[in-house]
């Protein structure tokens, strides 16, 4: 059956993304070293998207491990887009290609 | 058939390839989460694009994002995008428990946060274009050198607004068919036309909707909140 929340859940976790969205500006007013402002940044999108997932669009509630298996599926092929394109241009000034 | 089937075949909501309303809430919920993991996909060569021209020119992108975005009407537009993924989730909950006036209403007011939304977008393409930032013919960006004299901005920062437009442009385009449909399914829900017994519509477009705010949710990061010195 349809799962049903509590309307209290989804204020609870849209107070959870606004305190999020506040950390992630201050956050990124802070200078830091290295890549760690750009890290944090992204730390704190993948908590906000991963509530908005579990809760709002209702992923934890569903039956589906099918739609879990496609969802990550999804972000499987997202992840070798990003990791076979880098294997290339990560490493270009490395390896010293011409150009570059 | 239980009772609440044989009253959904009456109704016409249970479509005759389908069992159960269950079967086919299950399926009209997997068939939008496929589409939402090609949507993924799609803005995925996007993020591609944009990891990597960043790694290319790290110092370009903390430029532009520093000096040329605006950061609070980027920060404002996130909070309506957040606050109207709450107004989706509970026009959802409403028409679960029947209450098809208070979803058609939520979903009125998610219309008018997309709206806001793309006003808000609107100014800031605009002082792109007076700021001479927008790619192409229009291009005059200027930035200013460590002793405060400005410069004609090197091509490379073509390339973060090429980026950036195609990026948000997009979006705002997803934004825009949320709205429509959104807009229509509201009207739909106000006229009566979903139960608490079939409501699949106004369930998968709410998921639509938060797609368009997960893609904001890491857009605004990474075009706005560039490391701030």
């Amino acid at each position: 059956m349809e799962h049903i929340s509590h309307a209290k859940t989804y204020w609870v976790v849209w107070a959870a993304l606004m305190c999020l969205m506040v950390a992630t500006v201050v956050l990124s007013r802070v200078p830091m070293p290295g890549p760690l402002n750009t890290l944090i940044a992204l730390g704190i999108a993948a908590a906000k998207a991963t509530l908005v997932i579990l809760f709002f669009m209702h992923l934890r509630y569903e039956n589906y491990t099918l739609i879990s298996v496609v969802f990550v599926a999804g972000l499987f092929w997202l992840l070798i887009f990003f990791g076979l394109t880098l294997v290339d241009y990560a490493s270009r000034h490395v390896l010293g290609v011409p150009g570059h | 058939m239980s009772a609440s089937t044989t009253e959904a075949v009456a109704q016409h909501s249970l479509q005759h390839h389908f069992s159960t309303m269950e079967q086919q809430r299950e399926s009209t919920t997997l068939g939008m989460w496929i589409f939402l993991v090609t949507e993924i996909m799609f803005f995925g060569g996007l993020f591609t694009a944009y990891l990597v021209y960043r790694l290319a020119h790290p110092d370009v992108w903390e430029y532009a994002s520093r000096h040329e975005m605006e950061f609070w009407l980027g920060t404002i537009n996130t909070t309506i995008l957040l606050c109207s993924s709450l107004t989706v989730a509970l026009s959802v909950h409403a028409i679960q428990l029947g209450h098809r006036k208070l979803c058609a209403i939520l979903l009125f007011i998610t219309v008018l946060m997309g709206c806001g939304f793309l006003v808000v977008k609107g100014f800031e393409y605009h002082k792109h274009y007076v700021d001479g930032s927008v790619p192409g013919p229009w291009w005059h960006m200027h930035v200013e050198r460590p002793d405060g004299s400005t410069m004609p901005a090197p091509n490379t920062y073509q390339l973060f607004f090429y980026l950036y437009f195609v990026m948000t442009g997009l979006h705002a385009l997803h934004v825009t068919i949320g709205i429509v449909l959104l807009a229509i399914i509201g009207l739909w829900a106000w006229q009566g036309k979903y139960t608490a017994e079939y409501h699949n519509p106004v369930h998968i477009s709410g998921l639509y909707w938060h797609f368009v705010d997960l893609v904001w949710i890491f857009l605004f990061p990474l075009l706005y909140l560039i490391a701030g010195k």
